[in-house]
């Protein structure tokens, strides 16, 4: 799986000692041996990764629901209450299930459905109708530079995600610029300098401690060389600390100072692994930013990102791509049709 | 919808009143609720099922004290089996082996390991182990490896280089001979995240462990997981003995009931928690605190709690539910409040535990008590209307209520007054006073800043 990240190392060896006490001086020795099962790795194709980190969030949903649904078994209690299991493990949330759960129960009753193997088709169709206002695909081509700003709590993914879409707007043929916003975090800087070379694109950064700055420096640099896509990356933040949401709706003013019509796409970047904290994110950076956009990273672990259909249902707000990796390539456009087919494949 | 547990149980106790025992009948609503603000809290669903059936085994039968309706003893059992499961008290750091102590971090991806590796030298120091040594054996993320090294300047600790082209284990094997060489007490391994379904970066970090014997191998959680937190603890405590678990970003606003889960799945303490981003925000883990927390019942009410388990939650809660809309604190409420100070020991006790009413007297307190009993009397003596709005009270109606009370008219005066300074008071406390009182309370509660 990481077979494609390590080929790409090519960082700088800092064998130098910054601590105060005293000093490690045998570092020096350690550092030449170099991986070697790098080139062993076999990366796997584009189609198969998408597969395998969905499979895995499939299957253990899959086997709860597979189970549900035997055929010539007849619709009770039961059942939905199994249902109603699903769907609060996968993170939908009491309201939202309750809701799936009514309206099955209305659908069982208007087409008198009887077996239990067709409550299955139903709670999907539910599910489908739900989520369908979300899918709302990323369109980059009304304007240039096309500015997308990326925020949301720490450790989420969102500089992960900004090397996954620089890969995928190149691959799209545009220019893409990116701009190190996160002046915070340590080594920040560093990261998505590292994702820039993964992608060969600039990244426009500076030492001094200002975020709005760089980002707007990021986005004249673009005008002036008719670059098609600026990426900003943000510090993460939590929507309790109050000041950070100041500065990231100050941020988001500079921008604003730079192109009026910018940013063309604020993305609130999501983990599948949070729970229903992230209605709270949603609704704390919508009211400071105005989203735009959703991006679900992660995944490819076993979260199921059930947490959308409780946002569905609250605060609408397009899902424009999911996280499934680490990889420049894990990343993929947000289809309800698929989502909800992983869920019960 | 209610926002916390109490809200939600002073809704269905009142039908619990008057009633004698705890039956499956009458709890049956109460702990409905308690199973949705549990989920709400983000603990998992079969940790909640096992908790529920605990709690109504630990609460049927139960006879119901004289002071309490059935619902404050519910929630009482709740609390209690809350506080259990996260078990008790606060555990400490081992440094039980021949040094260096080991201390190796695991978890998701952007949990909060780094940081905490850093966080952890402060902690360390001050139990008197001076010399820390951190390694970063995060060979996959982009510049990781630099991330631990600025962290270390910043916690003043030694940091042993790497590169990604190592092999982690080679990396470990570099650095604990180093840190036997130049005898450190402690060696902070900082590793790469990863998911539990990949097998082999599973592996890599069950090698990692065997070689290290680490003394502390902690589980680092975010607070905000979700439902997926027990497959992932259950997972990496399948594949390292891990010895507790670290709780991160409960600086944010997620009631954190992922702390249950993986508590209730790896049965290992949760040691310390993050509550901010600096090197400073660590804390040690307070179970009760937590417990309060996934109820949803925060702020004063918790303070209260932890003081005393006699309070009556639903009246607390509509004392501070009102302080907090500024609407109009009445009579009634004055003399509520006073029922409750009865109930937590008198005024002495309660002044010790509200910030801001240490210049009150000893001696004024005494007298103080002594009036609470005359107060009472002559609120007593008023109609509800006239605790309602106070402004009725015009000199007939004082003679009528000082007679019905056995007090003179001045005592009646003098407690409008009384009664009017109160007003004012709750009144600054709705309008960010409250919040002002809450900062003087921070660093009691975890998540508050
Ligand atoms: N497994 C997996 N890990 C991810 C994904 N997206 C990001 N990550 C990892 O999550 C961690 C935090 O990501 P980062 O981009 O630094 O988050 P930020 O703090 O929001 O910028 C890193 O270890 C990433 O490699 C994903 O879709 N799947
Ligand atoms: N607010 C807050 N942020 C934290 C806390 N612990 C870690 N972080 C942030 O979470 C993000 C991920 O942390 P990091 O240590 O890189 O996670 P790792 O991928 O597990 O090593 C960073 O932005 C940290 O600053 C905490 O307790 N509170
Ligand atoms: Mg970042
Ligand atoms: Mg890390």
């Amino acid at each position: 799986m990481f077979g494609f990240l390590k080929s790409r190392k090519t960082q700088p060896v800092p064998a130098t000692e910054v601590a105060t006490e005293e000093v490690a001086p045998v570092a020096v020795e350690v550092v030449a041996e170099a991986a070697s099962e790098s080139a062993a790795t076999a990366k796997s194709s584009w189609a198969q990764r998408l597969k395998s980190g969905l499979a895995r969030t499939r299957s253990t949903f899959t086997s709860q629901v597979a189970g549900l649904f035997g055929v010539g078994a007849k619709i009770d209690e039961a059942l939905f209450e199994e249902l109603e299991t699903v769907l609060l493990s996968a993170d939908v949330g009491v309201e939202a299930t309750q809701h799936l759960i009514d309206k099955l129960r209305g659908r069982v009753k208007r087409e008198r459905l009887t077996e239990a193997s067709q409550l299955r088709d139903a709670l999907k169709a539910e599910l489908v109708d739900l989520l369908a206002p979300l899918e709302k695909p990323l369109d980059i081509d009304n304007s240039k530079p096309f500015v997308i700003m990326l925020a949301g709590v720490n450790g989420a993914g969102k500089t992960t995600t900004i090397g996954k879409l620089a890969r995928r707007f190149q691959a799209q043929n545009k220019s893409v610029l990116l701009a190190a916003g996160d002046t915070f975090r340590a080594a920040a800087r560093e990261q998505l300098a590292e994702w820039g070379r993964r992608n060969n694109v600039e990244v426009i950064s500076s030492r001094a401690g200002d975020p709005a700055a760089v980002i707007y420096d990021a986005i004249q640099s673009a005008r002036s060389r008719g670059i098609d896509v600026v990426l900003a990356d943000t510090a993460g933040r939590l929507p309790t600390q109050l000041h950070l949401m100041e500065e990231i709706r100050k941020v988001k003013r500079v921008i604003q100072k730079a192109d009026i019509n910018a940013p063309h796409e604020v993305l609130l970047v999501l983990d599948a692994n949070i729970g229903q904290n992230a209605l709270m994110q949603v609704k704390a950076f919508d009211e400071a930013l105005g989203l735009t956009g959703l991006v679900m990273t992660k995944l490819d672990g076993t979260a199921k990102g059930g947490v959308i259909a409780a946002l569905a249902k609250r605060q609408p707000v397009p899902v424009r791509f999911i996280g499934v990796g680490e990889g420049l390539e894990d990343l993929q456009p947000f289809r309800v049709a698929e989502f909800v087919d992983a869920l019960f494949a | 919808m209610f926002d916390n547990l109490t809200q939600r149980l002073s809704h269905v106790v009142k039908n619990l009143r008057g009633q004698g025992r705890l039956t499956e009948a009458n709890v049956q609503d109460a702990l409905r609720e308690v199973r949705v603000a549990l989920l709400e809290a983000d603990v998992a669903l079969p940790v909640v099922r096992d908790f529920i059936a605990r709690v109504k085994e630990k609460a049927l039968g139960a006879e119901v004290l004289k002071s309490l309706t059935p619902g404050q003893m519910l929630i009482g059992v709740v609390h209690k089996e809350l506080t259990h499961l996260m078990g008790e008290q606060a555990a400490p750091l081992s440094f039980a082996t021949q040094p260096p102590a080991v201390f190796l971090m695991a978890g998701l991806q952007g949990a909060g390991k780094t940081t905490s590796s850093g966080k952890l030298v402060r902690v360390i120091r001050e139990q008197g182990r001076k010399k820390v040594l951190l390694v970063s054996c995060d060979v996959y993320r982009p510049a990781a490896i630099e991330q631990l090294k600025l962290v270390s300047a910043q916690a003043e600790a030694d940091f042993f280089p790497s590169v990604p082209e190592q092999k982690p284990i080679d990396i470990a094997r570099a650095a604990l001979d180093h840190a036997k060489k130049h005898f450190y007490d402690v060696l902070i391994v900082d590793t790469a995240g990863r998911l539990h379904v990949d097998a082999a970066m599973m592996d890599e970090i069950k090698a990692l462990h065997a070689f290290l014997k680490p003394v502390e191998t902690l589980f680092v959680v975010d607070a905000m997981q979700g439902q997926d937190a027990v497959n992932t603890a259950k997972a990496f405590n399948d594949t390292l003995p891990l010895t507790g678990v670290i709780l991160t970003k409960l600086d944010g606003d997620a009631r954190g009931g992922a702390a249950l889960s993986v508590r209730h799945i790896t049965g290992k303490p949760i040691k310390l928690v993050g509550v901010g981003e600096k090197l400073s925000g660590i804390e040690v883990f307070h179970p009760e605190r937590m417990a309060s927390r996934v109820l949803g019942m925060g702020d004063v009410l918790s303070l209260i709690e932890e003081a005393h388990k006699a309070v009556d939650h639903a009246e607390a809660m509509k004392t501070v539910q009102k302080l907090k809309s500024g609407k109009g604190f009445d009579l009634e409420d004055f003399k509520a409040q006073m029922q409750q100070m009865k109930k937590l020991g008198g005024l002495s006790s309660l002044m010790d535990k509200l910030p801001g009413a240490g210049q009150i007297g000893a001696g004024d307190l005494a007298q103080g008590e002594k009036q609470m009993v005359r107060i009472e009397g002559i609120i007593n003596s008023m109609t509800p209307a006239e605790r309602r709005n106070p402004a009725l009270l015009k000199a007939s109606r004082k003679r009528r209520i000082a007679a019905g009370s056995g007090v003179q008219v001045q005592d009646v005066n003098r407690l409008l007054t009384q009664f009017e300074q109160a007003q004012k008071m709750m009144k600054s406390m709705g309008k960010g006073g409250l919040s002002k009182m809450m900062r003087g309370m921070k660093g009691m509660m975890p998540g508050m800043r």
